[in-house]
């Protein structure tokens, strides 16, 4: 190979290094027993599980892990029924309102979410939803962006293919799930990626909102439990981390492929 | 004809009868035809007219119900309450009325110098962060351009980062850049000063700042890539011709064939920094709510002391308000910067 050639290669092994170091040192300090986590070695002198077995023992880590699972599939499932369903309206009808509805959608894109948190936090108080599983979830059920996602999609469906259903009789509902829906299952997984993986993250708006440890969410849990329980427990911290970052790391890279497809997919719209 | 059609008695006894004797199949071939012509397109436009315009209606209607009380309770109307309440005094602890008083939260809020501090801080972060992520994401996206061996397996390598949580980063960034961790035991090993980074009001802003950077130095990698994907080869071809060395393709060429791409992502990044200034501020600050010092509060995290420790909803309102300001004025900025006609 001529070096000209292997100058790619050169710096993006480096970055790789870069971007992995973090996740192994992390690994390496979760395996590590606590007066060897000074050490510089990478792979751990004597490995052992027992950081791991005394995390999951002494703290709701599962727990949290189940929250984070059950609100970020709630969410998505919800986020690609109604957006898609509304994109697909909007795209393809021609109704009182249309337009103004469209913008008022467009225009909660400009309000931040953290614009939103405190008359949520009051809402939720007054009505009781504080440390449930439908406070945390509510405000992410709906989003602008997947709507408008969706209507750009939506509109490059020919509106013959419709008109051919609507003449052989279905019903506008099964028109929807049966000719709509197949065209843009692309967009619909890029929408469900981008929904899981927020939801999976969102940290300020469940740190407001729930109370009791067994309703945090695997973030939350893992801020509480690094700067509180484990507070300078660096053996203990880090294998926390690891239990957070490694189910999604593996779901990943199963489905890499896909993710990076939607990635693309909606950036070109 | 039209909406009082009714079949005529005769063809369905005609109808029956010859469905009774069913004869000949030539017969029957000539009576579809014939059965089709008569019945022509009255009943279908009748059926559709009536039935399909209701059903239409009624679909919209189910459909847009669950999402209109959505967006207008859970979106609109909470944020004009909080505008409404950015110009009120509203503590949560104090009880009674939440009188009316103008501008003089706002005022307070500029004379805040935490706050100002706050919002400078926000500034950086974007600021640094965008210009950060453009660099490292186009710089890897052209390198993986150019390879051929190993790209898909560097590409997942990159975006790792991107997909995992940010709460557990922040904290094993923490643990890299703590005062006896991994980077300083690296500095004292070859022969360099250990510094404080995160213990430094003058270095955590900026190791606060690093590591969103390289979280999301995937996400763009992904964003350029498809980018550079889609620029004809043909025009790096005429470059060639025309004598241009790389340096000149990469600006004449390269760079504003991209420019949807960048400014896509520097808008997208300036939202996610808002966001993710939050959550990384509150893990990795070294007291965790934007010390040392005060050095690394974003505005998001100030909102959160004045709302949920002070419980000065007022003061918080406003504040959101100004950041909505902000947003949208740096967004607009952005367009009308980056956003420029080239004529190829």
């Amino acid at each position: 190979m001529k070096p000209g050639k292997l100058l790619p290669y050169i710096a993006l092994i480096i970055g790789a290094v870069v971007m992995l170091f973090p996740f192994i040192w992390m690994l390496s300090t979760s395996l590590k027993a606590p007066m060897d986590i000074f050490n510089l070695n990478i792979i751990p002198e004597s490995a052992t599980l027992a950081n791991y077995i005394e995390v999951l023992q002494e703290s709701m880590f599962i727990r949290w892990f189940l929250n984070s699972v059950i609100i970020a599939v709630i969410t998505t499932v919800s986020v690609i029924f109604f957006d898609t369903l509304v994109g697909y309206i909007i795209a393809k009808f021609t109704f009182f309102g249309r337009k103004f509805l469209f913008i008022v959608i467009l225009s909660t894109l400009m309000v931040p979410v953290e614009m939103l948190i405190i008359p949520w936090y009051m809402m939720s108080s007054e009505l009781g939803w504080t440390n449930t599983y439908w406070g945390i979830l509510f405000p992410g059920l709906m989003t602008g962006f997947g709507v408008f996602l969706m209507k750009q999609f939506m509109e490059q469906i020919p509106e013959d293919l419709l008109n051919a259903a609507r003449i052989d009789g279905m019903n506008e509902f099964s028109i929807f799930f049966k000719i709509a829906v197949p065209q843009v299952w692309p967009a619909i997984s890029a929408l469900g990626i981008f929904s899981f993986l927020s939801n999976w993250n969102a940290f300020l708006w469940p740190l407001i909102v729930t109370e009791s440890s067994s309703l945090r969410t695997l973030p939350v849990g893992l801020s509480y439990f690094s700067s509180g329980e484990a507070e300078s427990q660096w053996h203990l911290i880090m294998t926390g981390a690891t239990i957070s970052v490694i189910p999604l790391i593996l779901v990943f890279i199963l489905l890499q492929r896909h993710i990076i497809k939607g990635i693309v997919l909606t950036g070109m719209k | 004809m039209g909406e009082g059609y009714f079949p005529s008695p005769f063809f369905t006894i005609r109808g029956y009868i010859m469905e009774q004797l069913k004869s000949s199949q030539d017969y029957d071939r000539e009576y579809d035809k014939k059965k089709e012509k008569v019945k022509q397109k009255a009943p279908f436009f009748y059926k559709l007219r009536k039935t399909h315009k209701y059903q239409k209606y009624f679909f919209i209607f189910i459909s847009l119900l669950l999402p209109l009380i959505f967006y207008l309770g859970i979106r609109v109307m909470p944020t004009l309450f909080t505008f409404n309440m950015g110009f009120r005094e509203w503590n949560l602890l104090a009880t009674g009325e939440r009188p009316f008083v103008g501008l003089d939260n706002f005022v307070a809020l500029f004379q805040d110098e935490v706050f100002l501090k706050s919002l400078l801080n926000t500034f950086i972060y974007i600021v640094i962060g965008v210009a950060g992520q453009l660099l490292f994401g186009i710089t890897v996206a052209l390198l993986l351009h150019k390879i051929n061996r190993f790209k898909g397996l560097f590409r997942v390598i990159y975006f790792i980062p991107y997909v995992t949580s940010i709460v557990a980063i922040s904290w094993v960034f923490q643990w890299l850049f703590m005062g006896n961790g991994f980077i300083n035991d690296v500095l004292i090993n070859i022969g360099l000063p250990p510094q404080p980074f995160l213990g430094s009001p003058d270095q955590a802003l900026y190791v606060i700042a690093a590591a969103m950077i390289w979280q999301s130095i995937g996400f763009q990698m992904v964003l350029f890539l498809a980018g550079l994907g889609n620029i004809p080869q043909m025009l790096y071809e005429a470059a060639d011709i025309d004598g241009a060395s790389p340096w000149q393709k990469f600006w004449n060429v390269t760079v504003p064939l991209l420019n949807p791409t960048i400014v896509f992502s520097a808008i997208i990044g300036m939202i996610t920094f808002i966001q993710v200034s939050f959550t990384q501020v509150i893990n990795m600050s070294s007291d965790g709510s934007g010390g040392p010092l005060d050095s690394t509060i974003s505005v998001v995290v100030y909102i959160y002391q004045q709302a949920f420790q002070q419980y000065d909803m007022g003061m918080a309102s406003a504040a959101t308000v100004i950041l909505f300001l902000f947003i949208l004025g740096l967004t607009i900025f952005q367009m009308k910067v980056l956003t420029k006609k080239f004529d190829y």
